[in-house]
This record gives C-alpha cells, structure tokens and sequence, in this order.
C-alpha cells in the first residue's frame, strides 16, 4: 500500500490551487450573491484543460487520472462548490458518460467542444414524480429499439424504419443541473423495452430550458425544468445500447458521487481553515477562543472526521480508476463526505458565532452550500439502502428501497 | 400536579394563532425576501395588546404572565422566526428589562407605551470585542453633572436601527469589573449622539433588523440610570434568563412546524410505489422528531410556570435556549431531508426555516455559554466555581 500522491499528482495539485486561489477565491462570494453561473471561471478553467480534466488527449482532454480529478474537486470547491458542482456535472455525469458508452462518432461529436468549454453537459433524470425512484420516470421515447442486424440481411434503418420525425421525446424534467448553461443534455426516458439514454443538444427542437430554481445553496449553478415537447431524435442520439439507460445512470452517479464526496472533503477544509484563523484571532475572557476546551474539542473532532475522509474519498477515486468498486462503496463515499462536510461546516459556523451567520462572511455560503451535499446525486437515504443491501446479502436478506 | 392549560392561556392561544395564520404566515416569505421589518404586523400586534403580554395591566400590559408570553412566541415562531425575534427582542428583553429593573417613573414613562406597542424597543450589549465575554464591554458612561455622557459602538442590535427606547449596557467603573462597573442605562433614540450604522446582512431571521448602533456623546440624564449604578451586569443577566426561555419557546413553534410540513409531505409523496410515510427511515425521522418536540414542550411550559410561581430558573432556562435551539434545528434540518429537492427551493418554506433556525444556536448567548451555565449551577452545589 502506498498513501502518498505521486510526483504528478503533487504537481497537479499546486498548479489547481493556484488557479483556484487566482480564479475562484475572488469571484465565488459575488457569484454567489448575484446568483450569476460562473461563466468567466469556466472560460479560464477551459484553458487550463480542465472542462475535460479526465477525458483522453484525442479528445483535447487532460487525461487526468481520477484521484488527481478530485484534487481538482477538492481544491475548487474550498472556494466554491458551486465551480465545482458545476464542472462535476459536466465532467463526471456527462462527459464520461460519453467517454464510456459513446460510439466513436458520439465521442469526436461531442468531447472536443466539451473539453474546450464551448459546450457545457447537463444531466436530465430526475422528473416531478421521479427522484429517488429513477424507475418511475414518465418521459417517453418512440424511437424503437433497432431491430438486431442479421448476417446477410438488410441492415437496421437508422431511424427504428419510421418517417423521419416520428420519433420523439416527451416529458419533463425537473433540478436539471447545469440547465441554463448547457449545450449538451444527456436525457433519460423510457423507450420500449426499459430506460434509454439521449444525447440531446440544447438546440434541438422541442427541447426547452424553463423555469430556474431559487435554492438555498449553490446559488451560483442553474437548477431549471426542462421540457421535451415532441423532442425529435433519431439513433444518432441514443447514447449506448438500448435499455441500458438506468446502468449509464447508475454509473454516472457512482463517478459522481466520489467526486460530491471529494467536493464535500474541500468545504470541509476551508471552513476548518476559516474557523481555526477567527479562534486563533478572537479574544474572549481574556484569552484568544482558542485556548478554549470546548472550541479545542470543535475543531480536533472536525480534523479527524475531515482525515478519515480523505482518505476514503481517494480510495474510492483510485477505484474508479481501477475500474473497480461496488455500489456499496460508492454510497459509503458519498454518504459520509456529505455528511462530514455538513457537519464540520455547521460546528466551525459555530466557532464564529454572530459572524458565521452574516453572509459578509463566506462561512454563511459554505454552510447554505454543504447541505445540498446530503441530497444531490442520490440522497443519503438511498445511500444507506445500498450500504444496507450489501450488509444483509451476506444473510440472505433480500432489501427493496 | 396540573399540566393543563388555563382557561384564559387556552383562549389567548386561539387568538394568537388565528392572528399568527391570518397576519404573520402571509407576510413571512415576503419579508425574509425584501429584508424588511414588518411594521404593519408590530402595529396591530400593539392593538390586540400583544406587545405587553406578560406585563400587568397597570403598566399597559395584558397580565398573561411568562406562560402567556411563551404562547405567543410559539405560535409566532410557528410561522416567523424573523417576526418572533423582532417580538422577541422588543417584549423578551427591550421592554424586560425596564419591568424588572425599572423604578416606578420609568415604568410609567417608558415600560407602559412599549407594553401598548406605542413604541419599540430593545437592548444593546454585544460589542465588536464583547459577545460572549460580556464584561469586556468598552463601552463608556462618564458622569457629568446630573447626567451620564455614553460614548461607544455596539454591534449585531435586534430592533436597533428602529427601536424608540433602548437598554445600553455601559462601563461606569472601569476600576470594577462586572460586577460594581457595568451600569444599565434608558436611552431614547431620538437623544442627540444616538446614530445607526451599518445593517447586517444575514443568512437567516432576514425580515429582521440587526444593526450597528454608534453613541457618540449622547447625554443621558441621571434619572435614566435603571436599577442601580454598578449592578447593569446583574441585571442584564436577570433580564437575559427570562428571554432564553422564550427563545425556547420560539424554537418550539419552529420545530412544530418541521414536524407539520415533514408529516404532511410524508402523506403526499410518493416514491416506489408508495407514499413517504411507509418507509420506516421516514418514520423514525418523524418519530425522533415527535419524541424531542414534546420534550422541549414541557421544559417550555414547565419553566415558564416556575417563573410565574417566582421559582429560581436560571439554569432552566439556560436548558430551555440549549435544548430548543438545538431540536429546532435539528427538526428542520430533517424536515428538509425529507422534502429533498423541495426543501433546498426557495420556492417553499423550508428553506427559509432551515437559515432561520440556526441563529438560535448562536444568539441570546451562545450554547457553549448556555453549557457552561448549567455547569456552573450544577458545580456550585459540589463547591466548584467555573470560569468561562
């Protein structure tokens, strides 16, 4: 075993946080407050190779691995989880997704724009009836499932052997992350034989980006409802075999919940940082909070829960990167990270006291922020049916959510 | 033992709930939105004679005592936080601390239009160095004449920028310290000297004002010196006893209504083919958050009677901001997980509670400060004083 980063790795790591620090830390409090999506940001972090931080050279990408993927994550979202839930949902949910199930063709379509940030995705499952139980979704596709090509036959028509335009997409989404910025959705429906999964441009017709969510936190990324109104598609967009869709999901979500996980590890941190400079500095009876046991026992309890953090999220990256990992040590990974962000970003608000609750201060966003981490891509609820799934089998214990 | 309600305290619940559904729960969203302090609502307040709950009728009040009082703040914190803390800190300790440490001429000057709403009030401590460690005041009230010169700034002020009588807290003695240095004083805003700084941008209690309040030479006549010169810290204390038990009583409307919304959601919606309620990890939520509702609920009512019946409550009520503070929070927090996408729009009320609920955490004291009165009280009787 071997728990230090490589050479590169380091390197990678001192080059992310100096554009953080450069490009992030500035803008994120304005951002936020202005509840503006950090298009600027994207633009530089495009230069820098990031918007396609894991995807091969031939695609113009980084071809990062994923640990140093998540120190990336890390190390944006000490400034801003919006910048990193941003690029997690256009890297980890979309691009990859791509990467993994597309055709060639898919792939020199759409990875070269989305690795230069010409393109942002966007990940459109969740529906009104539809969050948890991804089972349950309502949006339709006609487009029929290719009929097999037999040996010496005639080939499958492209189109399912309907008219052009007679297939098409119905239905709506709702959270679509990345909504109002995105040139590229990657849409779940129901086909004819189980869910399938659409590469759908922004641009298409029939698709429309609606209303954006206010939100509690991450009040620099677009959450919008997004209509499929006799969205016209055609084989070209279905990403994958057919009736594979809720596997791409599925993955897609295990990828990005290491990267949450990783997210949740960089707020963590920074408001430990935050917390540990205002109790070395504020003077109370005397003597700097610092020097206070009950303010000692805030913050060392917060280290330790943010170490075991680390280094589960960067076992779970080197498991992605393996090709390795159960759904069970996705949701261990992305409960816990959520959890412990939350948690330390709640308890180190508390060290600062009238200050941490006044939005002058960027521990108000963190804390507004953090809390999302426990729902987003999968809930801890479901999390937990997973952790336990994977307990009980061992019993023969059957689980259903 | 008796744990009903009165007659009487039933009826004003009714009032006041009605009053809180029809006047206060239509405006909350809007006034968290805007920032605004809700004027309207504090006026008819003053009307029905809310605003003196708890005061005796001679001084303009409605005579409901502290269960009174803890009903109210209930109820409005049922459907406000902002609106409650506003309440809160011109009856809990703006108006409080005239009734306790007022002699009779300032009762009748300056308790009795606060009880009738006529004018607000408030109660200014916390300075940029002095929170927690409220003796480190720097604030200074020199004597000149038959007056007091006040010079100083004080921070994070409920009500301050608006508030028409206001309770400063003020260094007469530098030599002493808390005790015997600290006097409480009775200062009009409209004195000359008396300016508003800057307003707080806050996460939450947003319908709320929290402002900066700058006293530059402002001459206080010897007559407004409450209580006695020296003893403002002790009286402070007093005053601020009484107002953690009605932050309880605020922080239990607030996790009745986590619980309300998370039930009534539970019954709505549906996933796996069945309604929230049918998961058992959505019902130990509902049920965890039940059990500490109640209990919260009789420590509220249970303190609030042992102030009515002049019963020591000091620690008590340190348990009531404790305890309350922390299952509200908790409550909401849990509410929101339950309405998962839902409870992160500020399209719905969660949302709004969530940012609320956590400055009780932090204000009126902070719960480290709540923890380490309750030690102190419980230590004393073992001979062990502890420092802060």
């Amino acid at each position: 075993m071997d728990f230090t980063l490589s050479e590169e790795q380091e390197m990678f790591l001192a080059m992310f946080r100096d554009f953080s620090a450069k490009e992030v830390a500035p803008n994120a409090e304005e951002l936020d407050h202005a509840e503006q999506p950090p298009l600027g940001v994207l633009r530089k972090a495009a230069q820098q190779g990031f918007l396609g931080a894991t995807l091969p050279e031939q695609y113009f990408g980084a071809e990062l691995d994923y640990v140093s993927y998540c120190l990336l994550v890390e190390t944006l979202a000490q400034d801003s989880l919006s910048v990193a839930v941003t690029l997690v949902t256009h890297v980890s949910l979309v691009a990859m997704s791509i990467l993994a199930r597309g055709t060639d063709a898919q792939r020199e379509e759409w990875l070269p724009p989305m690795a230069a940030g010409e393109m942002m995705g966007a990940f459109a499952l969740t529906e009104p009836d539809a969050g948890s139980d991804v089972a349950a979704l309502q949006t339709r596709s006609t487009l029929p499932h290719p009929l097999p090509a037999r040996e010496g036959g005639l080939p499958s028509p492209p189109d399912g052997g309907l008219e052009g335009g007679a297939a098409a997409l119905n239905g709506v989404k709702t959270w679509v992350t990345n909504g109002e910025i995105a040139g590229l959705f990657l849409v779940f429906a129901q086909g004819p034989e189980g869910v399938d999964a659409f590469l759908v441009p922004a641009d298409a017709p029939g698709l429309s980006v609606g209303y954006r969510e206010p939100t509690l936190g991450l009040r620099s990324v677009t959450f919008n409802t997004v209509y499929l109104e006799g969205c016209r598609i055609s084989e070209a967009n279905r990403l994958g075999e057919p009736g594979t869709g809720l596997t791409i999901a599925q993955r897609a979500q295990d990828r990005t919940a290491v990267a949450l996980a990783a997210a949740g590890l960089g707020v963590a941190e920074a408001s430990i940082d935050a917390a540990a400079q205002f109790a070395a500095e504020r003077v109370q009876f005397g003597v700097p909070i610092a020097q206070k046991q009950a303010i000692q026992g805030y913050v060392a309890e917060a280290v330790t829960e943010l170490e075991a953090l680390r280094y589960l999220v960067y076992r779970a990256a080197w498991l992605v990167d393996q090709g390795q990992g159960a759904p069970f040590d996705f949701s261990v990974v992305k409960a816990h990270g959520a959890r412990v962000a939350y948690g330390v970003t709640n308890r180190m608000l508390q060290v600062l006291g009238g200050y941490g609750y006044m939005e002058d201060y960027p521990l108000a966003r963190r804390y507004r922020d953090a809390r999302v981490l426990s729902i987003i891509g999968g809930p801890t609820e479901l999390q937990q049916v997973r952790i336990a799934q994977k307990v009980f089998a061992e019993w023969d214990v059957e689980i259903v959510p | 033992m008796d744990f009903a309600f009165s007659t009487e305290h039933r009826a004003l619940r009714r009032l006041i709930r009605e009053f809180a559904e029809n006047e206060v729960e239509p405006l909350a969203a809007e006034i968290d939105r805007e920032g605004r302090v809700p004027f309207e609502t504090l006026g008819k307040l003053g009307q029905i004679g809310l605003l003196g709950v708890c005061f005796p009728q001679e001084y303009g009040g409605m005579g409901a005592g502290e269960i009174g009082y803890c009903i109210l703040m209930e109820e409005l914190g049922r459907v406000c936080t902002s609106t409650a803390t506003t309440v809160g800190a011109h009856i809990g300790i703006g108006a409080m601390s005239i009734y306790l440490d007022g002699n009779e001429e300032q009762k009748r000057k300056y308790l009795t239009p606060l009880a009738r709403g006529e004018k607000i009030g408030a109660f200014v401590l916390t300075e940029a160095n002095a929170g927690s460690d409220a003796a480190a005041i720097r604030t200074r009230a020199v004597r000149e004449g038959d007056s007091y010169i006040l010079d100083g700034t004080k921070t994070f002020n409920t009500n301050g920028s608006f508030a028409d009588i206001v309770t400063v807290l003020a260094v007469t003695d530098p030599t002493l310290g808390a005790r015997g240095g600290i006097t409480a004083f009775i200062v009009e805003s409209d004195m000359p000297g008396f300016q508003v700084g800057t307003h707080e941008n806050k996460m939450g209690i947003r319908g709320s004002s929290t402002a900066e309040l700058i006293f530059e030479e402002v001459r206080v006549p010897q007559e407004n010196v409450l209580g006695n010169v020296g003893e403002g810290f002790v009286s402070f204390m007093k005053t601020l006893d009484l107002g953690r038990l009605t932050l309880g009583a605020a922080c239990l409307g607030g996790a009745q209504a986590a619980l309300d919304w998370s039930v009534r959601w539970a019954r709505t919606r549906r996933q796996f083919g069945e309604e929230l309620a049918h998961k058992q990890s959505v019902q130990w939520m509902i049920a965890d958050m039940a059990t500490q509702v109640e209990a919260l609920r009789s420590l509220v009512y249970r303190v609030a009677w042992m102030v009515d019946t002049g019963q020591p409550f000091t620690q008590m009520a340190a348990m009531c901001k404790l305890y309350g503070s922390e299952v509200a929070s908790r409550a909401i927090d849990v509410a929101l997980q339950i309405h998962g996408g839902l409870g992160l729009s500020r399209d719905f009320l969660i949302e709004r509670f969530f940012r609320d609920a956590r400055i009780a955490e932090i204000f009126e004291g902070t719960n480290e400060i709540q923890r380490i009165v309750i030690a102190n009280n419980i230590f004393r009787r073992h001979g062990v004083r502890i420092r802060p």
